[in-house]
């Protein structure tokens, strides 16, 4: 079998290219391809969105993949004669404008996600048939460990978890400590709100990670891996347990691998889910059975960690591009991305969002073509306002950020950082006062209550933010905020409390009228804080049956039978009984 | 099971995988086996993947289609699940978003048995690096 008909067109049915050619495009091109008694060579159907909104409708001839936008019906019959009876392609609807679009479809390459979607992942032997563990063949058998670790160096590849510290350079602090026994961790502690490649990952190609353990530890000179996992992933933790049991049967993990000396073995360890325990330090410390606190660096754990002994802490992304590094060598890996951060980054999209998923963009690509080619743009077609990068821990990107090359040091430069790769979306319905109110209450939740300032800190910073948003705020508060999350930043004892106060920073930076906004004109612009709105009773609409007064729970409504009721706005909790239980649409919100 | 002790070892399981699945092929009056991809990471699971993929691994044989129908990890499109990739003999990879079981069936019905493309195709939008 094989497809049938001798050409396929695939039109978008995103809701911005149906709307933009306001009749059903696949019907009428079915319709006009009958006329040209084309209809059992040709056929319309239609597909999922193309991402390619601004310039829609649009539609892809298959198999010839030549994509035509801004389609109208006198466009069809071009398009028919032209392409599909002579084998012409019609230029003029080709949309090739370089400055908004590449010309191709494929923005996104992908390193670390390379095998996801393509092979089981409880079978290694679809992993072998995909090139799995010649990167570690070629290690032992071609490399010498610093000759591998020169590799990983010259590769420009910095650890994905956020910190963007060299993974080479990592390896070789580790390689030179000198010890009886050294460790490799594997940091699958994900636990970004909105963030979810690593578990992508590890359910996708469990043995991609096996395999650049392994070549770690040849590189730093340890024998033992250890992968902490959060509880949470029970089918991560499934499918990376097989993977291990697969490994050992084959003899790519135990001893003499690959007929070396080598010799590498990989424990699992589960994390019960606490935000800190990503940072590198706490993790050891809950790997130890200890309570998942940080402890101040230096040391390192480089030079001592898990059990005192120096250890190698990487994020599943970092080691997922591993394999692929040794494979097509460090040249290859640095010819993509930006000056200072190389390759390629897994992105989790999220939030207001068409195209929520995840995605693999070269360093360098704009905010833009993530959010808008990739992404498929906003939700409803709204106005784009923010994206919050780099989670809880991160910043918001705006407007302004749009046409910026996405890589470490520009997200710092611009106030936010990488994280792991969270990107939350959000549109002109999104107060930036609440969102920052969200994340702190995550921090707050999450932090472990060892040093002051992030423990003590957060907590009065997120008092702070309530009283905004309940409407209680002074201009006073908002300079309070800003001094005290600069101390919190500067004070904090690691990285959980030296970041949280990033999203109420950069959204006053940023978002400044709005907090002026809910502080001086007691107004939230977007309407998202419910303090700010009041219930009214509309005179048109009101009977006057006293439902609404019956069942207030404080006795805020007032009114005679068949007579206007009043709410009394010293009363009233704003609990919105009253609209939901009126019959007759005569409660609303202002 | 064979152990494997040396790049040769590896290479020779690797060319036994691949000389397997043609030989898969051969037994099958040498007609190409359609391969079907289920995104079956959490995400998709939780959508109904593991639905559908059970409806294909059962409906498929009573229909006399004979392929390889195989969970995969996340294929990313979160806005898309279940999503499956359907690769016909000599044919790209077609990938399929939203496919609850009646668009299995459609897809079965349509795709396979007569090629023509149904509705919830998505174009592919990235490159492998392999």
């Amino acid at each position: 079998m094989s497809i049938k008909f001798r050409k396929n067109l695939l039109v978008c049915s995103g809701k911005s290219c149906q709307d933009a050619s306001n009749f059903d495009l696949v019907d009428f091109i079915n319709t006009k391809l009958k006329d040209y008694n084309l209809e059992h060579e040709i056929q319309a159907v239609q597909s999922v969105c193309f991402n390619k909104c601004t310039i829609g409708p649009n539609m892809i001839v298959y198999p010839d993949n030549v994509e035509y936008s801004t389609i109208t019906k006198d466009d069809i019959d071009d398009i028919i004669i032209e392409h599909l009876l002579n084998n012409r392609i019609v230029e003029r609807l080709v949309y090739n404008d370089k400055n908004k679009f590449s010309g191709t479809n494929k923005k996104q390459y992908r390193i670390a996600l390379r095998n996801c979607g393509f092979i089981d992942p409880e079978e290694i032997k679809d992993y072998i048939e995909n090139d799995g563990y010649d990167a570690l063949a070629k290690c032992l058998t071609e490399f010498t460990p610093e000759a591998a670790t020169q590799e990983i160096i010259k590769s420009g590849l910095r650890g994905r978890g956020g910190g963007g510290f060299p993974t080479g350079i990592k390896w070789e602090i580790t390689s030179k400590s000198i010890s009886d026994q050294k460790y490799v961790v594997c940091n699958a502690d994900e636990g970004d709100p909105g963030a979810f490649m690593d578990r992508s990952i590890l359910e996708g190609d469990p043995h991609s990670i096996i395999e650049a353990m392994a070549i770690c530890g040849y590189c730093i000179g340890a024998n033992k891996g250890i992968v902490y996992i959060r509880a949470e992933y029970p089918l991560a933790i499934k499918r990376l347990k097989i993977a291990l049991e697969q490994a050992k049967d084959y003899g790519l993990l135990g001893k003499n691998i690959f007929g070396t000396n080598f010799e590498f073995t990989i424990d699992i360890k589960y994390g019960a889910g606490a935000f800190v325990c990503g940072e590198e330090t706490a993790l050891i410390h809950s790997m130890e059975g200890l309570r998942g606190e940080p402890t101040l660096k230096p040391p390192y754990p480089s030079v001592s960690g898990y059990l005192e002994k120096p250890t190698n802490v990487n994020n599943v992304e970092t080691f997922a591009s591993i394999p692929a590094i040794i494979n097509k060598g460090a040249a290859w890996y640095s010819s993509i991305g930006t000056e200072k951060s190389k390759g390629t980054k897994v992105f989790a999209l999220a939030g207001k969002i068409n195209n929520v998923g995840l995605i693999e963009v070269p360093m360098g690509t704009t905010l833009r073509e993530v959010i808008y080619d990739i992404g498929g743009g906003i939700v409803d077609g709204k106005k784009f306002k923010a994206v919050q990068t780099g989670g809880p821990s991160g910043g918001c990107l705006t407007e302004k950020h749009l046409d910026f090359p996405i890589d470490f040091d520009s997200l710092t430069a611009a106030g936010s950082m990488m994280g792991s790769g969270g990107m939350i979306v959000m549109d002109e319905d999104d107060c930036m006062v609440a969102m920052a109110k969200f994340y702190l209450e995550f921090t707050v939740e999450e932090s472990c209550g060892k040093c002051a300032p992030c423990r003590i800190g957060n907590k009065r910073l997120h008092e702070m933010l309530t009283k905004i948003c309940d409407d209680n705020g002074t201009l006073e508060d908002l300079d309070l905020m800003r001094n005290l999350g600069v101390v919190i930043k500067d004070t904090s004892l690691c990285g959980l409390g030296q970041t949280s106060p990033n999203p109420i920073l950069s959204t006053m930076v940023n978002f400044y009228d709005e907090y002026h906004a809910h502080v001086v004109d007691h107004k939230c612009p977007s309407g998202q804080c419910t303090s700010f709105l009041k219930y009214y009773i509309d005179k048109e609409n009101c009977i006057g049956c006293l439902v609404c007064a019956r069942n207030c729970p404080v006795n805020a409504i007032f009114g005679e039978k068949k007579k206007l009721h009043i709410i009394n706005r010293e009363i009233c909790i704003k609990c919105g009984i009253c609209m939901e239980k009126c019959k007759f649409d005569a409660i609303y919100l202002k | 099971m064979a152990q494997i002790k040396s790049v040769d070892d590896l290479k020779k399981i690797r060319a036994s995988i691949q000389e397997k699945n043609q030989k898969a092929v051969a037994n099958n009056d040498n007609m190409e086996i359609i391969k079907i991809n289920v995104a079956m990471a959490t995400c998709g699971i939780a959508s109904g993947a593991k639905t559908v993929m059970n409806f294909l691994i059962e409906e498929l044989p009573k229909r006399n289609i004979i392929a390889n129908v195989k969970q995969t990890g996340c294929m990313g499109y979160c806005y898309a699940e279940p999503t499956l990739e359907i690769t016909l003999p000599n044919e790209n990879p077609m990938v399929f978003g939203y496919v609850d079981l009646k668009k299995a069936d459609e897809i079965i019905e349509k795709f396979i048995k007569k090629g023509e493309l149904v509705d919830g195709i998505i174009p592919i939008n990235y490159e492998l690096a392999k």
